[in-house]
């Protein structure tokens, strides 16, 4: 028998989101990356908007499905996940929590500022997540997943990755 | 709107998108250091991601054709990619400057579409071009490093500059298509693109203490369709597996 789904308050739904870890990095929920765009009710269809971190990132569609359970677990069926990539997703939407959360997973958080174009290389001191020291140096470019690149300090001696501004 | 036009200029990106992320793809797990195999990989997944939105993108403007239509299903003639980036990967010196001289276009030619009068094309340009700048940043800095390396990797740089710089000027050249694209506002002109692309290169060549070849011929053709024969290995590789299982899903 159909009845009419419960039209759950938005700020509610959102709360369900903060549930939802990051693949990659699962400290970091998907609401602290800053890639949930959108939450609203369209008649009795919740429409969710997502934008990816990077356009290939291949958690992309995996993340879709663990939002599709977590809001099919709360009883809506009726249920759309929209992807946008315009604005383009940037660390600067990496909520100060995410940011935290990065730091304690051994995660140099973005460096605030380097994510205008022409400007991808870290610009301030990128401190180590492991002593705090600033006198660390670039590895390679790239890293571990799309999103990060890898690192080492030279006073702990320890390699991290650090998240890539863009 | 001169939907034809647009969907050429899709297909062209996309296609550029496609082909080098095949050959970068092939240097998975046998590139010279750790660091390096990682870097192609990640380069390669950007532009396979870029690929599905311009390959998307061209395949709505066709009916509803998906990007893994586009890309499985096509013969060698229906793909508009330049020459350059179906060339085979060679040493690792051919596979540094093949990315080095397409970076150095794919950066200005993303920020000019940005200011596309089809929104669509804006979108993706945007999103691409954080990318490709870190491509295009990572691929000057090596150019420079090793071309201004050892004796064995200066000859090495300069050898794979001279059997790839003529393939340059087919991006920077444009066709009937590039010329209607541009007035309708669609794309940008390719001379600025052009420009962007000289001053970029001959700096960086001259920090690299490398030389461009004088006088070298155009190799084009690509982007009519009209491909050099690495063209059909690459795709021999790339879809053997949905021509023998049309429709496989995993």
């Amino acid at each position: 028998m159909e009845t009419a789904a419960t039209i759950y308050p938005v700020d509610e739904i959102w709360d369900w989101l903060r549930d939802v870890p990051d693949p990659e990095i699962p400290v970091l929920s998907i609401v602290d990356l800053g890639i949930i765009r959108d939450v609203k009710w369209a008649g009795e269809t919740l429409i969710v908007t997502v934008t990816p971190t990077y356009s290939g990132c291949p958690a992309t569609t995996f993340i879709s499905q663990m939002i599709d359970a977590a809001i099919r677990a709360r009883g809506i069926h009726d249920l759309e996940i929209k992807t946008q990539i315009s604005p383009p997703w940037t660390t600067a939407w990496i909520s100060e929590q995410g940011r935290e959360k990065l730091k304690a997973f051994g995660v140099a958080p973005p460096v605030e500022g380097a994510a205008c174009i022409g400007a991808m290389k870290a610009q301030g001191p990128v401190a180590c997540p492991h002593c705090g020291s600033t006198n660390t140096e670039e590895v390679s470019r790239f890293g571990s997943t799309p999103c990060k690149a890898s690192w080492r300090c030279k006073d702990c001696l320890e390699p991290f990755d650090y998240f890539k501004s863009i | 709107m001169p939907n034809a036009d647009s969907r050429e200029l899709a297909l062209r990106m996309g296609d550029n998108c496609l082909i080098l992320a095949q050959r970068l793809g092939a240097w998975c797990g046998h590139a010279p250091a750790l660091e390096e195999d990682i870097a192609l990989a990640n380069t390669a997944l950007d532009l396979i991601g870029q690929t599905r939105l311009w390959l998307g993108l061209a395949g709505e403007m066709e009916g509803g054709k998906s990007a893994d239509d586009l890309a499985f299903q096509r013969d060698a003639r229906a793909f508009r990619n330049c020459l350059l980036v179906e060339q085979p990967n060679g040493d690792y010196a051919h596979t540094l400057v093949r990315q080095f001289l397409f970076d150095a276009w794919h950066a200005p030619m993303l920020t000019g579409l940005m200011k596309s009068a089809d929104p669509r094309v804006a979108e993706i340009a945007a999103k691409s071009i954080k990318e490709v700048d870190y491509h295009l940043e990572r691929s000057t800095d090596l150019v420079i490093r090793l071309g201004d390396g050892s004796e064995e990797s200066h000859a090495r740089m300069q050898s794979a500059l001279d059997d790839f710089y003529p393939f340059a000027g087919e991006l920077l050249t444009p066709d009937a298509v590039d010329e209607a694209l541009a007035e309708a506002g669609l794309a940008l002109d390719l001379q600025s693109v052009r420009s962007a692309w000289r001053s970029h290169v001959a700096a960086t060549l001259q920090e690299a203490t490398l030389t461009a070849p004088v006088d070298a011929p155009v190799r084009k053709g690509g982007k009519q369709g009209l491909h050099s024969e690495a063209l059909g290995y690459v795709l021999a590789e790339l879809q053997w597996m949905q021509r023998a299982y049309p429709g496989a899903e995993w």
